[in-house]
């Protein structure tokens, strides 16, 4: 289809439908879980954030409270308010709730030891009572992403350091334990009970590979990864879910500084994210975007690039196993 | 100083674990064609900031000096007559 220059681009362009898109989703949602996955229920690990809280509350929707088992699963570096907006929405909703701490686990595995001795690698003085995050900047200026770290002493001091690359994946793998040991833990109940385990990524960190593969990754359906961020927020208020989850921000909530997923991944605010992948989707040239988030030209091609960048770059993680000399699967063992 | 043969080995071997020249085109964008994803870049410089003794700065980690094999060279040539 040929765009003329002048067809709508604002925000109304992720104007939805909300009720007939809810119901399309939970009938989705009843379909699959019924005659694909061929499951009782649904497990949906509940985090406090909109998205996550989201997919439980249609879960209800299409199967009924009394079939979603939610899951909170906190660790030491999640925050307390995150735990408790999960339990407020379970009470909401109706549904079962279980919290399980995970911290053991990772303390067992050695997640917190490999993540430290690899953020001393930068920052020697860190130890007990400071805390850190991982800044990401670059992409939007037109040049490969770096990787930083912002660390707070117990007296307040803040303190910046660039990661080298070898420091930086060994605090992202450190990290990603978290993620997978509690894929780990949603499996458990999902086989207990004979649920399907619901992964929740949005279409903006579905998209742009937002997720660590065989962790937050990994799920037996995901039922809003075609929603954009903004449509997952009017979505929850929609759906009238409680006011503290609808105006939650976004963060990571996976390391000991509280942290963006802006400043940690995406370019720019939510917001802005997913008008910025949807002129791309569309294939709007940089200057309709521009005009469209009060940018300049350049940052708005840069972040057009850095999209396309993410994409190649997170690829691998959509990938299933690759198998060599793949046979096709049958429907029937021939007899 | 003709970095060719310094750069052109590294990245064959390094991504595409070959010592075969003919498997990358000098010209060919490396992260178009998916032979270096943005770790790669970051692998790609801190090799040439230990080879060559030289500072990447932020500002000059473009594209447009590391996206070939051609384009790392004059990247190079600049940096080092600098």
């Amino acid at each position: 289809m040929i765009r003329s220059e002048s067809a709508t681009f604002d925000r109304s362009v992720l104007d939805l439908d909300l009720e007939a898109e809810a119901d399309r989703i939970a009938a989705g949602l009843r379909e699959t879980t019924a005659h694909v996955l061929h499951r009782r229920g649904l497990v949906v690990a509940i985090s406090g954030g909109i998205d996550s809280s989201c997919c439980a509350a249609l879960a209800v929707r299409a199967l009924g409270a009394g079939r979603v088992l939610g899951l909170v699963l906190p660790e030491r570096d999640s925050s307390d308010d995150s735990a408790a907006r999960a339990h407020a929405l379970a009470t909401h909703l109706g549904i079962d709730v279980i919290e399980f701490d995970i911290a053991p686990a990772l303390e067992a595995i050695g997640c917190y030891a490999a993540r430290d001795a690899a953020v001393r690698e930068a920052l020697p003085a860190y130890a007990d009572g400071w805390s850190f995050k991982i800044v990401i900047s670059g992409g939007t200026r037109g040049q490969f992403n770096t990787f930083g770290l912002v660390a707070r002493d117990p007296d307040g001091g803040m303190h910046e350091r660039r990661l080298g690359r070898a420091e930086y994946l060994q605090i992202v793998a450190a990290t990603n334990y978290k993620q997978r040991i509690r894929k780990t833990i949603e499996y458990f109940h999902a086989d207990r009970l004979n649920y399907a385990v619901v992964g929740t990524p949005n279409r903006l960190e579905y998209d742009q590979g937002f997720f660590v593969k065989n962790g937050d990754g990994s799920a037996d359906v995901k039922p809003i990864a075609h929603l954009y961020k903004t449509q997952v927020y009017a979505m929850a208020r929609h759906l009238g879910l409680p006011a503290r989850i609808c105006a939650a921000v976004p963060t990571t909530d996976t390391y000991s500084l509280e942290q963006g997923q802006d400043e940690f991944y995406f370019a720019l605010p939510y917001a802005e994210m997913d008008l910025a992948l949807w002129s791309v989707e569309q294939g709007r040239p940089a200057a309709d975007l521009a005009r469209a988030l009060g940018l300049d030209e350049d940052q708005a091609a840069a972040v057009q690039a850095d999209i396309g960048n993410k994409r190649r770059t997170t690829r691998y993680l959509h990938e299933r196993p690759v198998l060599l000399h793949a046979q096709p699967l049958r429907e029937e063992i021939p007899a | 100083m003709d970095f060719r043969h310094t750069v052109k080995p590294f990245i064959l071997d390094n991504f595409l674990f070959t010592s075969d020249g003919s498997a990358l085109d000098d010209r060919a964008s490396l992260i178009r064609g998916g032979i270096v994803d943005s770790t790669g870049v970051l692998e790609l410089i801190e090799f040439l900031e230990e080879t060559y003794g030289i500072r990447v700065a932020a500002e000059e980690m473009v594209p447009a000096n590391f996206d070939s094999v051609d384009t790392i060279c004059a990247f190079l040539s600049r940096k080092l007559a600098a």
